[in-house]
């Protein structure tokens, strides 16, 4: 078992904006760091290197910019925003059984000035875009888009619902002055006449598009208690691929609206002391709003179909039921592929958010949803 | 073989797997693959089926009748050919023969006008659960789509 054997012990980011002058090789050095510097380890102690397959800067360019030791260890996750939180599960596990002693997970991306993902035209057509791009189904918003909709007619979810979660990110970000959105508040008037993306989604249903980047420093409970900040603890970790799983259209099985999360939390739970109920706040994945009311039934927050109506009377802002996206998440601090929930996820166990919960001693943190996923539980 | 047409909009680039389908389609037949041993359809093709293991398969003809399972209206930002034709509305139709075959396809208003533009049908005459009915698009001389007529009352 991996519980709590490990932990993380530092963080580090750049600044996130529209766009950043650097490199993504330079900004990944310079987050990764960050990160050492907050643990106070060197980087010469660095054996293990995670980071995900869709990463620019390779492990070789990395190490040998930031002065990494002989590194014994290193592996990539697939599947974009899925693989945010294996990155430090890989990492836990290679400390956890001896393969390494100090575990570096990063993303770096310029996702805001570098171009739109899906206008790569040749590497979106094979399989499985045959069957979706030349009909006009282009973009990730149109694919999670067909979900939403299947979503609200068969559970009543409305756009309120949708806005509700917009709104619970945006208001933490309205609190953290290294969001993106930080003096940029967001009304229901705004988000019920925004222009539209792909109904029935509109463009604050979507996140950002950021430059930036972010890692943490993972080691054994052991050392953990010598760095210098409280440890973080890597309570139980899982990742998820269901049986019969398509990616992001996922369309072609009994109930594509059973995503990875619910695979990902069967294990996470398996492994953990405590369940759901126990959880004090959450960073829910949220490249769009449909994901969180998926991932909030997926992982057990409450029955299937009951998502949407989780979001009402202010659940998910702080002091309300579970508080999600503390920061401000990927629709309103920065997308950076979902890492800056995994740090959100460490300040609030420390203590050192800027959207607070009182005491906060267990959260859960998620991996994209509707592709194979991943999920940590970290425990302070 | 072209990977866009003439206005831009990407064609169809088959894998080894998903190749039949498209022959299929430039004669004008909705073939979805089966297991030749069990006899469960599967979608998107694959080399082996995912309940029995066998390698064996057969190409099966459809009706073409189903239903709209979900559905999407695009807006911009989208590649310039496609910007053009926004708002477009995207369907998932979900088969009579085995409900979790689902398919992604442009509208057509009638089941007669194959070629029909893309935004033929307003988005506020569709509902989940509507009737379809496949029509074969000759897009070039080697790529047949597959599109979905709105059936009528």
């Amino acid at each position: 078992m991996l519980r709590d054997r490990t932990a993380i012990v530092g963080i580090g980011q750049t600044r996130f904006a529209k766009h950043l002058e650097e490199s993504e090789k330079a900004l990944a050095c310079r987050a990764v760091l960050a990160a050492l510097d907050d643990a106070g380890i060197e980087p010469h102690e660095v054996d293990a290197l995670a980071s995900y397959t869709m990463e620019e800067t390779d492990e070789v360019e990395l190490a040998k910019a930031i002065g990494a030791g002989d590194v014994t260890f290193f592996s990539r996750i697939g599947f974009g925003g899925g693989g945010s939180c294996a990155t430090v599960a890989h990492l836990a596990m290679a400390v956890a059984t001896g393969q390494a002693g100090v575990g570096v997970a990063w993303r770096s991306r310029k996702r805001g000035s570098g171009r739109r993902p899906w206008t790569n035209t040749v590497q979106q057509l094979p399989t499985p875009a045959q069957w979706t791009r030349p009909f006009g189904l282009l973009r990730p918003a149109d694919e999670i888009g067909m979900l939403a909709r299947r979503y609200m007619h068969e559970f009543g979810a409305t756009r309120d619902h949708l806005f509700n979660v917009a709104l619970a990110c945006r208001n933490r970000a309205n609190q953290n002055p290294d969001a993106i959105m930080y003096e940029r508040p967001l009304t229901r008037e705004m988000y019920m006449d925004a222009r539209w993306i792909s109904e029935p989604l509109c463009l604050y249903d979507n996140c950002l598009e950021t430059d930036g980047a972010l890692a943490c420093v993972v080691v054994s409970a052991e050392r953990a208690r010598d760095c210098r900040h409280r440890p973080v603890y890597v309570h139980s970790a899982a990742q998820g691929l269901p049986a019969q799983h398509h990616g992001m259209v996922n369309y072609w099985n009994d109930d594509p609206l059973t995503g990875p999360a619910w695979t990902a939390a069967r294990q996470l739970w398996k492994t953990a002391d405590f369940g759901p109920e126990d959880v004090d706040v959450a960073q829910i994945y949220d490249a769009f709003t449909p994901l969180i009311p998926l991932s909030l039934e997926g992982y057990g927050f409450c029955g299937r179909g009951e998502g949407a109506a989780f979001t009402e009377g202010g659940a998910l802002e702080l002091g309300g039921r579970l508080p999600i996206n503390t920061g401000g998440g990927g629709l309103s601090e920065g997308y950076v592929h979902g890492f800056n929930l995994i740090n959100e996820g460490v300040k609030q166990l420390r203590g050192a958010s800027t959207a607070q919960v009182p005491d906060a001693a267990t959260c859960l943190v998620t991996a994209g949803e509707g592709v194979p996923t991943s999920a940590l539980l970290l425990r302070g | 073989m072209d990977t866009m047409t003439a206005e831009g909009l990407l064609l169809p680039w088959p894998d080894d797997d998903g190749e039949p389908f498209w022959e299929h389609a430039r004669r004008g037949e909705l073939r979805i693959q089966a297991c030749a041993d069990c006899g469960r359809l599967r979608f998107p093709p694959r080399p082996c089926c995912p309940q029995c293991g066998s390698f064996d398969d057969e190409w099966r003809l459809m009706s073409g009748r189903g239903r709209l399972w979900s559905y999407v209206v695009a807006h911009p930002p989208l590649l310039p050919a496609y910007a053009e034709l926004a708002p477009y509305p995207v369907a998932l139709v979900e088969l009579e023969e085995d409900p979790r075959i689902r398919l992604v396809g442009t509208l057509t208003n009638s089941v007669r006008r194959p070629g029909a533009p893309w935004n033929a049908v307003p988005p506020g005459r569709l509902r989940i659960g509507a009737p379809v009915q496949a029509v074969f698009q000759v897009l070039t001389p080697e790529v047949t789509v597959v599109r979905w007529a709105l059936c009528s009352g």
